[in-house]
């Protein structure tokens, strides 16, 4: 475990000293998120669309962050490096996915907080345990694919666009899943608690299902020629 | 040994004792750096066998990887870090202390005011020895370099050399890889020259070769 926390433990320092997140990634989904509002113009229509464009935001900011966190490991051969430096690579895996699931947790909650301002989305008491837990799992999936496909990309020509379009596909599921729960948990009268407790259940398994993949995965990725 | 269809090693066969300093040459594209990244456990064997430091290199890889150094053309460095974060990092990920990292900046030379610079910011002579001082804080027991003099000046390839000399002294295995058009220092123990894939030339000074496993890599051509 040491190494996976040294590993994230790395990725966030270099993100506190170049503030990607601050300056670049939370402007960024919170333009999307005012666009959004003046792009439907309806309140009705905002509210009941306002988790899923909250999720939307996340995928976009998603695909900038999983970007900069492999940027870090090419630009100097650094992954190279980092993988003959550890007896397991899933390590490597688990360390970057650790760190990209607290910059997006930190996003999120500033989206949500966006969305309640903005959209003038409500959370009651019952609906606050939903959110978290949906925040959690929703982000730890977010996170993991993100560090699987940055790695499948990670040395190839062309990353920044392939990225969104080997990796938007996988992550339909999760934003339909975080989408769902997330409109429960502000009251939406479309969808109930135990709907919204259903998906976030859902999101969980997506979670564990990518956090496998991606521990058996990642080495055979990380070390293929190029 | 294959990339992209063509084979990148095609019949090297040759026997590396512990502790000695070889120099692998050859042109560009005749497999150098290929075989150094096999020996490192970073690509995988596709045919014949090869062992390192006692380790199978089709079944072992992971094992070979942990006592394994490999610095290749980039330094692996993070720009925004430190060069003693950088170092500290690496420790960290191999179980070594606060000590051991002072020790390895103090033995290849990075100062504390260097040390307190940030990667990006420094020189390659200085990014290169900073990316030195994290093989010796993993106590890497086999060196392997891919062209570790480019971008240095004389001055700094005289220290390299040192360096790697003192490697060799303190027991470890060093293979560095050099351009075909670089000099050979008087001072390389023993010389292999690879063209096309295969060991062209082996030339070894029968003197100072300890006895022990190092690395043994045969490919059928």
């Amino acid at each position: 475990m040491n190494t996976v926390f040294a590993i994230a433990r790395k990725d966030l320092v270099i993100e506190w000293r170049t503030r990607t997140l601050l300056a670049r990634v939370v402007p960024f989904a919170l333009l999307v998120l005012v666009l959004f509002a003046v792009a439907l113009d309806s309140e009705p229509l905002i509210l009941r669309a306002a988790a899923g464009l909250v999720w939307l935001a996340m995928l976009f900011a998603t695909m900038l962050m999983v970007q900069r966190s492999f940027d870090l490991e090419t630009v100097d051969s650094a992954l190279d490096a980092l993988i003959g430096f550890v007896s397991s690579p899933s390590r490597v895996f688990f360390g970057k996915a650790l760190a990209l699931f607290v910059q997006l947790f930190a996003l999120a909650v500033v989206l949500v907080c966006a969305a309640v301002v903005l959209y003038g989305a409500r959370i009651d008491g019952s609906g606050v345990v939903l959110l978290v837990t949906v925040l959690v799992t929703a982000t730890l999936g977010l996170a993991l694919v993100g560090t699987l496909y940055g790695v499948v990309v990670a040395n190839l020509n062309g990353r920044d666009s392939l990225l969104p379009l080997l990796a938007l596909p996988v992550l339909a599921p999760l934003l339909i899943g975080a989408a769902r729960a997330t409109e429960a948990a502000f009251g939406s009268d479309t969808i109930d608690m135990a709907n919204g407790w259903a998906w976030a259940a859902l999101l969980a398994v997506y979670a564990v299902v990518f956090g496998s993949a991606g521990a058996v995965a990642f080495a055979p990725l990380a070390q293929s020629d190029s | 040994m294959a990339l992209g269809g063509f084979p990148a090693l095609a019949g090297v066969d040759v026997l590396v004792r512990s502790g000695e300093l070889v120099a692998l040459r050859g042109a560009n594209g005749t497999g150098k750096s290929t075989l150094l990244r096999l020996c490192a456990g970073l690509t995988p064997l596709t045919r014949g066998s090869a062992s390192v430091l006692g380790l199978d290199l089709a079944t072992q890889r992971d094992a070979v990887r942990s006592m394994v150094g490999l610095l290749g053309h980039d330094n692996g460095l993070y720009a925004d870090l430190t060069a003693r974060e950088n170092v500290q990092f690496v420790a960290q990920l191999v179980g070594a202390g606060p000590s051991d990292v002072d020790a390895a900046l103090v033995r290849l030379g990075v100062d504390a005011r260097v040390a307190a610079t940030r990667a990006g910011a420094l020189s390659a002579g200085q990014r290169r020895r900073t990316a030195l001082a994290s093989l010796v804080v993993r106590r890497a027991r086999l060196w392997l370099l891919d062209e570790p003099h480019a971008g240095l000046d004389s001055t700094a390839r005289s220290e390299l050399d040192g360096i790697l000399r003192e490697a060799t002294r303190s027991g470890a295995t060093v293979v560095y890889t050099t351009h075909e058009s670089d000099a050979i220092g008087a001072h390389i123990p023993r010389t292999i020259t690879l063209a096309n894939g295969v060991v062209a030339r082996d030339i070894a000074a029968r003197v100072g070769i300890a006895q022990s496993e190092g690395v043994q890599s045969e490919q059928p051509r």
